[in-house]
């Protein structure tokens, strides 16, 4: 298929389009997922809550920021200035992401008002309205990359590649966030977010927002204030420039794997990583495991791995592996959208679950190509 | 009219049962300070079983999207939940634990 005949073939991805209705129809939207069989006991031990872990984390990432931060600020002018601030880009941006990420979960502290406090300020370091996203995540856990009903899908099939690249630096989707929190100082809720937030938390958006934006606001008066854009440098900006960790391990999550499909072995991919990458990304590259059991928090997910691994296939080896599976996966599905990356499973496991949406056929030429 | 539903030590302390009778599901639980308390199976959220949750103290977690509610009164107590759960009488005589329905 040439690339413009693949571009055609593009499915409506959006939750408001007519995929929406279609994935109602084949059974495909809230429906009983996969679980791999864990006895009911290590469940409650896995999924046990604990303040510990996720207080030393974010000791130590408050830690980091300030140091590399310090060494940003005196590097200033510098042509030192540029490493720094890429580190501490990387530092506030990507667990920036996954603190939002785990704290809306409500899994990353034993008590609740810690996973608040730190999924506001999580929030407005990436760029995210924080009420809005927590729905949106609801449905992405609900429907895990269910065409038309997901709004957290990276990438449609074939991809489009200038959104990829742009968001490199969140320059897509920093830009539509920032726009809808404006839009939510004057009680605007996008069509969008209205299909997943219910109609009792449209006043929180707002006010939230109005929060959001008087924080940046100051930013930007700091910085007309001192002639400088430093401020921003430090608040704000992070958002953009830090941005890359957090594409390269969002990427890794889904791509390239099963859309419309009920078990998340088959759309989800877990991988090994060092400490370091862990660390930034508080142990997410667990995804299949975190999706199957969102219950189980980030500390305990490498424990989970181990009871789930004879159910499931085999993780990717390291980031740079995943990332040039799903690269050539993206590349391929270009010219054939249908490509998708499907690995073997163990004889210990049992049988992948389609669910409605997806013929036994479909699967067959893509089966091992991974 | 009381059912019975299970022998009180089939629910570990801070656990949950899942109990089905008729055509509905209930949720059981013991909290940690060894009570009985029964609600309605079904997260109000969405259609998930709230007996594959996690219970802490006399709350349930969802174990789908991490939603909670308070066992003793049904109240939905963090998002994604809004929506209060329906509770129904418990009690425990010789060893048995029954709902009222």
């Amino acid at each position: 298929m040439s690339r413009l005949a693949a571009q055609k073939k593009r499915r409506d991805y959006s939750i408001l389009g007519p995929e929406n209705q279609l994935a109602q129809q084949k059974g495909l939207v809230a429906a009983e997922w996969y679980t791999s069989p864990i006895p009911r006991q290590r469940m409650k031990e896995l999924m046990k809550r604990k303040n510990g872990p996720a207080i030393r984390d974010t000791i130590i990432w408050v830690a980091a920021l300030g140091i590399t931060g310090t060494l940003a600020y005196y590097s200033w002018g510098t042509w030192w200035a540029i490493l720094a601030f890429a580190v501490y880009g990387v530092l506030y941006s990507s667990p920036g992401d996954s603190r939002w990420h785990e704290c809306g979960h409500g899994t990353a502290f034993k008590t609740p008002w810690m996973n608040e406090a730190v999924y506001q300020i999580a929030s407005v370091m990436s760029l995210r309205p924080a009420t809005p996203w927590r729905w949106s995540h609801t449905r992405h856990h609900t429907d895990t990359i269910i065409v038309g009903r997901d709004p957290e899908i990276i990438a449609p099939r074939p991809p489009i590649w200038r959104l990829i690249m742009m968001d490199f630096f969140r320059l897509y989707i920093g830009p539509r966030d920032v726009k809808r929190m404006i839009m939510h100082c004057f009680g605007v809720i996008h069509p969008e977010e209205k299909e997943y937030i219910p109609a009792s938390e449209h006043r929180k958006t707002c006010w939230e927002s109005r929060a959001y934006v008087l924080i940046f606001a100051i930013v930007i008066g700091a910085c007309f204030y001192t002639g400088s854009i430093l401020p921003a440098m430090f608040i704000g900006l992070p958002s953009l420039y830090g941005a890359f960790m957090v594409l390269l391990f969002g990427m890794t999550q889904h791509l390239g794997l099963k859309e419309d499909v009920l078990d998340h072995r088959l759309n989800s991919r877990t991988i090994y990583m060092n400490p370091i990458f862990r660390f930034l990304y508080w142990n997410m590259n667990y995804h299949s495991e975190h999706h199957m059991f969102p219950m189980v928090p980030y500390h305990a997910l490498p424990a989970l791995h181990k009871e789930m691994k004879p159910d499931c296939p085999e993780a990717r080896k390291g980031l740079w592996a995943a990332l040039s599976e799903v690269f050539g996966a993206l590349i391929k599905q270009g010219k054939d959208p249908s490509y998708t990356v499907v690995k073997p499973l163990p004889a210990t496991a049992r049988p992948y679950y389609y669910g409605p949406g997806t013929v036994a056929s479909d699967n067959t030429a893509a089966a091992g190509k991974g | 009219m009381w059912i019975e539903v299970c022998k009180a030590d089939e629910i570990d302390e801070e656990d949950v049962l899942r109990f089905d009778h008729e055509d509905r599901t209930f949720a059981v639980y013991r909290t940690d300070k060894d009570e009985y308390y029964a609600t309605d199976g079904y997260c109000t959220h969405e259609k998930f079983h709230l007996s594959n949750g996690l219970v802490m103290g006399s709350t349930i977690e969802c174990p789908k999207h991490n939603g909670r509610f308070d066992v003793m009164t049904g109240q939905a107590k963090r998002a994604p939940v809004c929506v209060d759960l329906k509770t129904y009488p418990v009690k425990v005589e010789n060893g048995t634990v029954y709902i009222e329905l």
